[in-house]
């Protein structure tokens, strides 16, 4: 396996690692599910396409005007949905992702349903790398604040939520405009890296193949969300090998996760270096005095 | 002036009046009770006024404000929380992180400060947290604060979402039924514990209950509800003597 391969594979989990992160914050932290994330993800890679090639912007920039992009759009189809109750919000994004697919096919100016070839290569991943840690750090330090506790609790009890003041309304749009920057911006990376567009890179199986690694890393832990990104993008070039059969295991990896560990691989939990720091600790005492720590954990 | 002020207060559901032309004022300081049969609309009534229903006519006056269909959110930021008859808890999370959940509203650092941990964000988090400790403290919860609250027996469970409210700094606190599914034992701890953070928290407190002795115990006006229309109100002891209210719990004789 030549080492370019391998970065290549790293820098395509990264890249999805940027999108599960903001999926991460709306569906595992504050409850709402989205099958629609692909399409914010071409909102931001036509977007940064345009700035880059059009107008000749520099390339960070290009991927913030791509995550602004996509955060409006999002503003504007939370504030028709969000409103919502229940399951309905997960089919509004649903019918939106499709939507904008369907209008990218149409739009000439970005080559329609051709695709859109000549997107310059900025994206390595050096630079995938450094976005994803400055966003796995923002995002971490969001969720440990007053705000992402309400989003928390949002997740966890609406009807409690609102009595005890908290704005549910406003911190499921401001989690949907998040998430929905994070989506533009992976989707600037993902134009950049491809080298070419096409609104076939955007579809309904993208979204839901997103909402999957959210799952299967574990519904409210970010460092799920890692592990997840990592595992399942690598997973099919591992199998590429026996590739007729790589989507069966694929799909079976998924199932033996969710009937072995229904709450993700991480679920709750944070891989932090304190939380390791515990783990090791209650590893070595184990093996010193038998069993005595188990649950105490303190 | 009252704390509370019910004008003509009415909640109907298609053709059924739930709450008719209620009037019933909440002295400041004072315990007030709601009682009445099943059905009766008294949790519609703690609905009405935290703003989870919109009201069909009338007026809510809180602190000589009008909050008639303020949005719940708005309510519970000008002073006034609640209790549910059916806990509901953040029950993944542990008994702290519910308590500091809720002590949000006193601190008001912005999402920038939080992102990227400015002084500010600091500063009241750490408040925060003195605040969350030293109200679990207070609720006696201290030994088992990092417990999950889905864990919790179900009468420290009742404990905690009165500490989740008095995490608010409220001036009125509505309780749904506070000792329902409690033995004689918990209910007298409770009628305690009621009395204790009316002093400490310098609150106004409704309550919605069935056990009578804790009703009559702990409250000094009682307004009466049946099918939806206030049949009585005074101190316990008038209440207990009125004729319909007797006959709303009993039937009429003969």
């Amino acid at each position: 396996m030549s080492k370019e391969y391998l970065l290549g594979i790293l820098t395509l989990a990264g890249i999805n690692l940027m999108t599960v992160l903001g999926l991460s914050l709306l569906t595992g932290f504050t409850g709402l599910f989205s099958f629609g994330h692909a399409g914010f993800m071409a909102i931001g890679g036509y977007t940064a396409a345009m700035m880059t090639v059009n107008f000749h912007w520099p390339f960070i920039p290009a991927l913030l005007a791509g995550g602004l992009a996509a955060a409006l759009v999002s503003a504007v189809i939370g504030k028709v949905t969000l409103n919502l109750k229940g399951d309905y919000f997960c089919i509004a994004t649903l019918g939106f992702g499709e939507a904008i697919r369907l209008v990218l096919d149409n739009v000439q100016y970005f080559g329609g349903a051709r695709g859109w070839p000549g997107v310059p290569y900025y994206t390595n991943i050096w630079n995938v790398l450094l976005i994803n840690v400055v966003a796995v750090i923002a995002l971490a330090n969001l969720i440990r604040s007053r705000h992402g506790r309400n989003m928390i609790a949002v997740r966890e009890e609406e009807l409690a939520s609102q009595i005890i003041g908290i704005n549910v309304f406003k911190y499921k749009m401001i989690s949907l405009m998040i998430s929905a920057g994070f989506a533009g911006i992976a989707g600037g990376m993902m134009g950049h890296y491809m080298t070419f567009l096409q609104p076939k890179m955007f579809s309904l199986v993208k979204s839901t193949e997103l909402t999957i690694i959210v799952i299967f890393g574990g519904l409210g832990s970010i460092s799920g969300s890692v592990l997840g990104a990592l595992v399942l993008t690598s997973l099919p070039e591992i199998l590429r090998a026996f590739y007729e059969w790589r989507l069966v295991f694929y799909g079976l990896a998924v199932i033996f996760i969710m009937i072995s560990r229904p709450e993700g691989l991480m679920g709750g939990y944070e891989l932090t270096p304190s939380s390791m720091k515990k783990l090791y600790r209650n590893l070595m005492s184990k093996r010193k005095g038998g069993f005595q720590s188990i649950g105490g954990g303190k | 002036m009252y704390m509370l002020e019910l004008k003509d207060l009415t909640k109907t559901f298609g053709g059924l009046t739930a709450v008719g032309d209620v009037n019933f004022n909440v002295e400041k300081d004072s315990i007030s009770g709601l009682i009445g049969p099943n059905g009766a609309g008294k949790t519609t009534i703690f609905n009405l006024i935290t703003g989870v229903y919109k009201v069909s006519s009338g007026n809510i006056i809180f602190n000589g404000m009008d909050i008639t269909d303020k949005k719940p959110y708005i309510i519970a930021g000008s002073g006034i929380t609640r209790t549910f008859q059916n806990i509901r808890l953040f029950k993944k999370l542990t008994v702290y992180e519910n308590v500091l959940t809720a002590c949000h509203h006193n601190a008001n650092y912005s999402l920038v400060d939080s992102v990227l941990r400015l002084p500010r964000f600091r500063k009241q988090e750490k408040q925060l947290n003195e605040q969350a400790a030293e109200l679990i403290e207070i609720m006696g919860l201290d030994d088992r604060k990092d417990l999950i609250a889905n864990n919790l027996p179900y009468g420290l469970q009742r404990r905690l979402e009165i500490a989740r409210a008095l995490a608010l700094m409220p001036k009125l606190l509505l309780l749904d039924e506070p000792a329902a599914g409690m033995n004689p034992d918990e209910t007298e701890q409770l009628m305690k514990l009621i009395s204790e953070i009316r002093e400490k928290f310098n609150l106004t407190i409704l309550i919605i209950e069935h056990h009578m002795d804790l009703i009559m115990g702990v409250c000094e006006n009682i307004m009466v509800l049946n099918f939806g229309l206030k049949i009585a109100e005074g101190t316990p002891r008038d209440v207990q003597n009125d004729r319909s209210v007797i006959e709303a719990y009993l039937g009429v004789e003969g």
